[in-house]
C-alpha cells in the first residue's frame, strides 16, 4: 500500500514538472510579444525593450526557466500586470468559488449518476431502464452553456428562484449561497450526470452476472441486499475511475459555467487572463488546474484501495 | 427435525423446465426422492441438465428459463406452490448450494469471514458477536487452518481448495435440510478434490447432512454417493443404489458411461468413448434421446418415449430394452 502511493505520488510529481515546463514555454511558444498586451501600439523601442527587461524576457531562456521554477516551488506564480497583484493570492481569494461550484457539481453527478444508473441496471431492458437511459444521453447531448442560460431564463427572470448570477461567500451566507450555486452547479453537472449514469449501469449490469451474485441469492438474500451489499460495493471500483475523470471535467467546465452565471472564481480569471494575454495569469492558472487535477486522481487512487483489497497488495 | 425416516426430506415430481422464448425444454419430467442424510448423486453429460436441476430445486433459474411443471416439496414444504418470497426465505436456511466455480462463486471484496457471518446474522437471527463465533467454528469445521487468520481473509489470499471450504462454511451457515453440490471438486485439482469429498463425507456422518451431489465423474459418484440418478438430454435415464448401478446398469446410456471409464489395470487400449453428441436443447427428440447413439435400438425406441420403469424394487430406467422392447407397466412417480 505505502509503496503503491508513493509511486503514484512520484508519478503525480514527474507529471506536474513537465506542466509546469509546459506553462514556462507558452511564453515563447504563442506568436506575438508578450509585452504587446501591456503597451499601446504606439510604444516606443525604448518602453519595449524596458518592459522585457523588467519581465525578464531579455535574459537567456535557460536563466529565465530556472528562475521561474525557482519562484513556483516557493509557490509564487509571478505578478499579474493587467490585475497589477500577485497571482497566487488572486487564485486562492478565487478558489472557494470555484471548489464550491466543482465540489457541489460533483456530489450531484455522483449521487444522481450511480442512483440512476442502478435504477437502470436493476430495472434492465424495462422502463426506468428506458427512460433513466434517455434522460442520460439527453443530458450528454444537451450543451452546457445553452442549459444554463435557459435555466437562467426560466428559474431566474421568470419565476425568481434564483439570483441570475454572481457569488455570495458560504461564510457570510449560507442561504444565499446555496441560492447562487445551485443552479450553476447542476448545469455544471448534468453532463457528467449523464455520464456516471451510463458507467454505473454498465458496472452494475456487468456485476449482476457474476457467480457471488449467485451465491448471495443462494444465501436467501433480499433483492436490495444484494445490490447494495454485494453488487454496488464491486460495481463502484470502476465508478471511482469515473469519478476522477468526472471532476476534472467538471473543473474545465466550471470555467464556461463562471463565464455564463458570472460567478467570479478561477475559470473567469483564466478567461481573463487569456483574453488580455496577462501571461503570468495563464501559466498560474494553468499549473493550478493541473494540482488540483493531480490532487483530485491521487485521492481516487487510494479511495481505490480502500474500495478494492486486491489493488493494496500490488 | 421433524422429518421422519421414512419420509423424503425432499422430494421432486414431474419437474419441467422450458426455455422462456423457444418453449423448448431443458428438464422433462424429473422425479426423485432424497431420504434424510441420504446422498442422492446425479450424474450425466455436459448439456444434460445437471445444473439446471440444481438451480430449479434453489428458485434460482435464470430469467431465460421457467418451470413449466412439476413440484418440489421440502422437508413437507412445497416450494413450488408457495411465492418467490417464500422459496427466498427458504435458500440459506432450508436449502443450501455449493457451487463449481470457488474462484469467482465469492464476492472478491468482502472478508471471507464476513460471508459467512452475513447468513448467520441475516438468516439465522445471530448477533454480531455469537456469528463471529459460529463463523470461527463453522471454519474450524471445513478444516481451514488457522481460521482466527483467515476469518479476516478476502478470496483472493486463499486458494481454489480453501475457498471451496468456505463456500461449504457458508452453505453449513444455513444450517441447511438439503445441501445442493453441484460438481464442487471439478475446478480442483486431483488431491484437493479429495479433501473436499472426504470433508463432505465427514459433514454427512457427523452432521446427518441430506445431499444432492451433482457431477459428471463416476469415479466421485462411487465414493460419495447412495443412490444415483443418471440424466441424459434433460430426462431421466436410470435411477438406482450406487451398487447397481455400477454393477447393473440397465439403461444403454449408463452402461456406455460405465464402458467409458478408462481400466488402469488391464492392458492399454484405446479409450471407449461413446459415438455422436448429447442434442442439443431445442432438436431433441420426443421419442428416447439416446436412441440415435444406441446400439440396441429398436423401431418402437425412434416412435415413442420410453418411460421411466421399475426394472426392479429399487432401479428404474428409461429404456423399452429391459422389458423386452414392450412398454413397461410399472412407472415411478
Amino acid at each position: 500500500m505505502a509503496q503503491f502511493l508513493v509511486k503514484r505520488l512520484v508519478g503525480s510529481f514527474v507529471v506536474l514538472v513537465l506542466v509546469s515546463l509546459m506553462a514556462f514555454a507558452i511564453i515563447w511558444l504563442v506568436p506575438g510579444d508578450p509585452t504587446s498586451a501591456f503597451l499601446d501600439t504606439g510604444a516606443t523601442p525604448d518602453q519595449i525593450a524596458s518592459l522585457r527587461q523588467q519581465l525578464g524576457l531579455d535574459r537567456p531562456m535557460a536563466v529565465q526557466m530556472l528562475e521561474w521554477y525557482g519562484r513556483i516551488v516557493q509557490g509564487d506564480l509571478g505578478h499579474s500586470i493587467l490585475l497589477n497583484r500577485s497571482v497566487t493570492a488572486a487564485i486562492i481569494e478565487r478558489l472557494p468559488v470555484t471548489l464550491s461550484l466543482a465540489g457541489l457539481a460533483l456530489v450531484f453527478a455522483v449521487v444522481l449518476g450511480v442512483l440512476a444508473g442502478i435504477v437502470a441496471a436493476v430495472h434492465h431492458n424495462k422502463w426506468p431502464d428506458q427512460v433513466v437511459m434517455t434522460l442520460a444521453l439527453f443530458g450528454l447531448s444537451v450543451p452546457d452553456f445553452w442549459l444554463g442560460i435557459m435555466l437562467i431564463l426560466l428559474f431566474a427572470v421568470k419565476l425568481g428562484f434564483f439570483p441570475t448570477g454572481g457569488y455570495v461567500p458560504f461564510s457570510e451566507d449560507i442561504v444565499g449561497w446555496a441560492r447562487a450555486i445551485i443552479m450553476p452547479a447542476m448545469t455544471l453537472a448534468v453532463i457528467q450526470v449523464g455520464f456516471v449514469a451510463r458507467m454505473t449501469r454498465a458496472s452494475m449490469l456487468e456485476i449482476l452476472n457474476q457467480d457471488f451474485i449467485r451465491t448471495a441469492d443462494a444465501k436467501g438474500l433480499k433483492r436490495a441486499e444484494i445490490m447494495l451489499r454485494h453488487g454496488l460495493p464491486n460495481a463502484l471500483i470502476p465508478i471511482l475511475t469515473v469519478g476522477g475523470i468526472v471532476a476534472g471535467a467538471l473543473l474545465g467546465g466550471a470555467v464556461i459555467i463562471e463565464q455564463v452565471f458570472s460567478i467570479p472564481g478561477v475559470g473567469r480569471l483564466i478567461i481573463g487572463g487569456i483574453l488580455s494575454r496577462d501571461y503570468p495569469v495563464i501559466q498560474g492558472g494553468l499549473l493550478f488546474l493541473a494540482v488540483i487535477y493531480l490532487s483530485v486522481n491521487l485521492v481516487v487512487d487510494i479511495l481505490y484501495a480502500v474500495a478494492d483489497p486486491r489493488v493494496r497488495l500490488e | 427435525m421433524s422429518a421422519r425416516l421414512d419420509q423424503p426430506i425432499l422430494s421432486v415430481q414431474g419437474l419441467t423446465t422450458a426455455l422462456a422464448r423457444s418453449h423448448a425444454t431443458v428438464l422433462e419430467d424429473i422425479s426423485f426422492t432424497i431420504a434424510p442424510g441420504e446422498v442422492v448423486g446425479v450424474v450425466g453429460e455436459s448439456g444434460s441438465g445437471k445444473s439446471m436441476l440444481a438451480l430449479s430445486l434453489m428458485g434460482l433459474l435464470p430469467s431465460a428459463v421457467r418451470r413449466t411443471a412439476g413440484r418440489i416439496v421440502l422437508d413437507g414444504d412445497e416450494l413450488t406452490s408457495g411465492s418467490a418470497d417464500h422459496w427466498r426465505e427458504t435458500r440459506g436456511r432450508d436449502l443450501a448450494m455449493i457451487f463449481q466455480e470457488p474462484m469467482t462463486a465469492l464476492n472478491p471484496v468482502m472478508r471471507v469471514g464476513h460471508q459467512v457471518v452475513e447468513v448467520l446474522r441475516r438468516r439465522r437471527g445471530f448477533s454480531g458477536y455469537e456469528a463471529r463465533k459460529e463463523a470461527l467454528n463453522l471454519l474450524r469445521l471445513v478444516e481451514i487452518p488457522s481460521p482466527e487468520k483467515r476469518i479476516s481473509a478476502y478470496p483472493y489470499e486463499l486458494s481454489g481448495g480453501m475457498r471451496q471450504r468456505v463456500m461449504i462454511a457458508i452453505a453449513l451457515a444455513a444450517d441447511p435440510k438439503v445441501l445442493i453440490a453441484d460438481e464442487p471438486t471439478t475446478a480442483l485439482d486431483v488431491t484437493v478434490q479429495a479433501q473436499i469429498l472426504d470433508l463432505l463425507r465427514k459433514l454427512r456422518r457427523e452432521r446427518g447432512l441430506s445431499l444432492l451431489f451433482i457431477t459428471h465423474d463416476l469415479g466421485v459418484i462411487a465414493e460419495i454417493a447412495d443412490r444415483v440418478m443418471v440424466l441424459y438430454a434433460g430426462r431421466m435415464a436410470e435411477i438406482a443404489p450406487v451398487r447397481r448401478i455400477f454393477d447393473t446398469p440397465q439403461h444403454p446410456y449408463t452402461q456406455a458411461l460405465l464402458a467409458s471409464i478408462p481400466d488402469m489395470k488391464g492392458p492399454r487400449g484405446r479409450l471407449v468413448t461413446i459415438d455422436g453428441a448429447v442434442p442439443a436443447i431445442g432438436s431433441m427428440l420426443e421419442a428416447c434421446r439416446f436412441s440415435p447413439r444406441c446400439p440396441y435400438r429398436h423401431e418402437i425406441c425412434e416412435r415413442e418415449r420410453p418411460p421411466l420403469g421399475l426394472v426392479s424394487g429399487d432401479q428404474a430406467a428409461a429404456c423399452f430394452r429391459p422389458f423386452g422392447y414392450e412398454r413397461p407397466i410399472e412407472a415411478v412417480s
